[in-house]
């Protein structure tokens, strides 16, 4: 456990203290929507939960900040200057397009850090979202996976392109760390190593 | 057959520590309840109505006698000393302890097995053709691939958490048999103009709630591209497939939702992106692989033998195993044996701990220490002298492995049903178990012909319902347990789903019905027509009007 007055983060596998709060979004006023009798968990891919004139209210907390997408596609235009002071990072949730991020800024690598909101662990789109940053788009900075992280998928997003883990806060940092050693080879060729273990090392023959 | 080199083995060994470590935090209470289940579901760990269901791996379904013995330790020392062979020709035990799994996973990983991705939201076991490298009909050797496929989807990073299940299927021949429109990605092998081997690839196939054929979107893609290819699709279905309804969440219903041909522009501007990436499969890759796979010391033997011939000539109960349960084979001299899992007085798909040991006896003696797992739940002897195949029987007979039911009514495809499966709305063994005493007269189900019933106990149709020529699935109505039948559906090339043919059955019923079905087949049936040939060619019509005429068994009235 850790105090929250303190927040940590794990950074190319050191655990580091956290400069770069995401900027809050308003609880949204929901009806809780069900699907077959089941309470609906996920986002339909795409779809837009703010209302524009509600995104436009909203003010950018000043120093580092993480805005998150829909805020920075209302408001970009107005942060030139703290973008190029390399104050300003983005949020993506897994439900939103990462076209939608490439198609926003005229060079994504302006941004120190952009993070992957998983609002739920089992949801593996934010796993092609890095993907896509890392392999398509280019994005070299540092990819932080924030929200609903949890030490047994670290291994896994680490493939994916995240070097930056925001481990749900009631849960051992240290521990988690643990998690992204949990295999030594892998077969399939990633985006931490694009050679599949064919490529990379001899293997038996029959 | 493939054999793990220190790579593979580390992998699964790794995998057994990881899963031992998450089975102890969730013991401890630093695991939740929600956060385990994906984890334990892609080790293949259910939780079931009585204990934990263990679901293990069986890559397209091959297995040595070694590993056998070992799957039959296992149901001794940690199970009720039987398992379950499953339409995904893996296996399943259904009595063992959470806390016995990692050790478990140790006892398997052994002898190079797993359990890794046979449940949860990935891609699972990668199923073919039960007689793969030895079938007569066969153009491309599937194993290879299917080998490099298991590599590749193993623990794939990206898509391992999709919105639901993910199933692949893999058929060089010309018959298929390995069902490749019912899977979310079906590859069909084949020869090109240019004599380099080539897939034809279906998308979009599965039952469940909303059974659909696949829908072929790509009709050459060259073997180099094949994972390459199947990243673009899975990418392309993780981003959008639906994972706000678990019934809607399949790659099929993303395919109906965009049109195949929207799908399918999709699937390959991905594509255009990850064309020859590293993970284009390199010649040399497939040759070391595919060597695995070489055809065993066969022995140069005569098409025909003598002993043989007498016996199948003197021996009627031996012909008519040999007729049913005895496959052609591309060597000469050599046949594919099936061994029935279905003698009727246990589950479809059951064998004992000692019947395991039993074939691993037999497939060293008689096929060269190895054997597969069939979709239709049998076990499968790949290549048997024709010379020794009267003391095959007779070493199986002794073991209740030779009844010779294989692709008649009796050898029925049922899931576990109510009695183990918790999504199950209706028990299906006691119904499979039912009709197989109702059909025990052997020259009887010898006459009505080839005939595959299936049985679901619920709408996920693990039971393959909705392509048996005959096909129950267990319905719930207010509480109770009705049975729905149909009829038509069909497996292979020219694959069909069957359509209901009316109101649902009590479940003493369902035998009755299934006499009404086949009365109305020997009426109507031209020679050497199949039950699903009379089907196709009269229409369900006359079928409907036989079996709803009069109550049956004057039971009460239907639901």
């Amino acid at each position: 456990m850790r105090e929250a007055s303190v927040p940590a983060v794990i950074v190319d596998g050191v655990i580091v203290a956290d400069e770069w709060p995401v900027m809050p979004l308003p609880v949204l006023d929901e009806a809780v929507r069900r699907q077959a009798g089941k309470v609906v968990l996920f986002r339909l891919t795409g779809e837009q939960p703010y209302p524009a004139e509600r995104l436009a209210m909203m003010e950018i907390p000043q120093g580092r900040v993480l805005v998150p997408l829909p805020v920075w596609k209302v408001h970009g235009g107005s942060l030139a200057g703290r973008v190029a002071a390399g104050e300003i990072g983005i949020c993506i949730d897994t439900h939103e397009l990462v076209e939608d991020l490439v198609g926003s800024v005229s060079d994504l690598n302006a941004f120190p850090v952009i993070a992957v909101r998983f609002e739920r662990f089992a949801d593996g789109r934010g796993y092609s979202i890095a993907t896509l940053l890392r392999t398509r788009y280019g994005y070299r900075g540092q990819l932080r996976a924030v929200g609903d992280v949890l030490r047994d998928q670290l291994f896994l997003m680490r493939r994916c392109g995240f070097n930056a883990f925001a481990v749900r806060a009631d849960r051992d940092l240290a521990a988690a760390l643990q998690g992204l050693k949990d295999f030594s080879e892998p077969y399939q060729g990633a985006v931490d190593e694009p050679q599949p273990l064919w490529r990379r090392h001899p293997r038996a023959q029959a | 057959m493939y054999r793990y080199d220190s790579y593979d083995q580390r992998i699964v060994d790794e995998r057994v520590a990881q899963f031992r470590d998450q089975t102890r935090r969730y013991l401890a209470g630093e695991l939740s309840e929600d956060e385990f289940r994906p984890l334990r579901l892609q080790n293949g760990l259910y939780i079931q109505r009585h204990a934990p269901m263990l679901r293990v791996a069986i890559p397209y379904g091959h297995l040595s006698s070694r590993q056998m013995r070992m799957l039959a330790h296992i149901a001794r020392k940690y199970d009720r000393g039987y398992g379950h062979f499953s339409t995904r020709q893996n296996i399943q035990y259904n009595w063992p302890a959470l806390e016995a799994v990692p050790d478990i996973l140790a006892d398997l990983a052994s002898v190079e097995m797993h359990a890794i991705q046979t449940s949860g939201n990935c891609v699972r076991n990668i199923t073919t053709d039960q007689f793969a490298g030895v079938a007569p009909d066969e153009v491309i050797d599937p194993r290879p691939l299917a080998e490099i496929l298991r590599q590749w989807s193993t623990f794939h990073p990206e898509f391992a958490l999709l919105p639901r299940k993910f199933k692949i299927a893999v058929s060089g021949s010309i018959q298929d048999r390995a069902v490749v429109q019912m899977h979310d990605i079906g590859l069909e092998f084949f020869r090109d103009e240019a004599g380099e081997v080539a897939a034809r690839v279906w998308a979009g196939g599965g039952l469940g709630r909303t059974p659909i054929l696949g829908t072929r979107i790509r009709e050459h893609l060259h073997w180099q591209h094949l994972l390459t290819y199947c990243e673009a699709i899975l990418r392309v279905y993780n981003r959008h497939g639906r994972r706000d309804n678990a019934y809607k969440a399949r790659i099929k219903i993303l395919l109906k939702a965009l049109g195949a041909e929207e799908f399918s522009r999709q699937v390959e501007a991905e594509w255009e992106h990850l064309k020859g990436s590293p993970n284009t499969i390199t010649r040399s890759e497939f040759d070391r692989v595919a060597a695995y796979f070489a055809p065993p010391a066969y022995r140069e033997l005569p098409p025909h033998d003598a002993g043989f011939d007498a016996a199948l000539a003197s021996q009627p109960a031996f012909a008519a195993w040999v007729r049913r349960c005895v496959h052609a084979h591309r060597w000469p001299g050599y046949r594919a044996v099936t061994l029935s899992l279905k003698p009727g007085h246990r589950a479809p798909g059951d064998a004992a701990d000692a019947q395991m040991d039993a074939v691993a006896d037999l497939a060293e003696t008689f096929s060269f220490g190895e054997l597969r797992v069939s979709h239709e739940q049998n076990l499968i002897l790949a290549d048997v002298e024709l010379g020794r195949l009267h003391a095959l029987w007779t070493e199986a007979r002794k073991h209740g492995l030779a009844t010779p039911n294989v692709g008649l009514l009796t050898d029925i495809i049922c899931c576990p049903g109510g009695d183990f499966c918790s999504l199950a709305n209706a028990p299906s063994i006691p119904i499979a178990q039912a009709i197989q005493q109702t059909f025990d007269d052997l020259d009887y189900l010898h006459d009505i012909g080839e005939l595959e019933l299936n049985i679901s106990g619920c709408m996920n149709a693990c039971g393959h319902h909705h392509v048996g020529h005959i096909g129950i699935l267990g319905v719930d109505k207010d509480g109770s347990e009705w049975y729905q039948v149909s009829i038509g559906g069909k497996q292979g090339s020219d694959a069909s789903i069957g359509s209901v043919i009316g109101p649902s059955f009590a479940a003493d019923e369902v035998p009755g019905v299934i006499s009404r079905l086949i009365e109305v087949y020997i009426r109507e049936r031209h020679a050497d027509e199949r039950f699903v040939d009379t089907v196709r060619r009269i229409g369900s019509g006359p079928f409907k009007e036989h079996v709803y005429q009069t109550r049956i068994d004057g039971e009460p009235a239907r639901a």
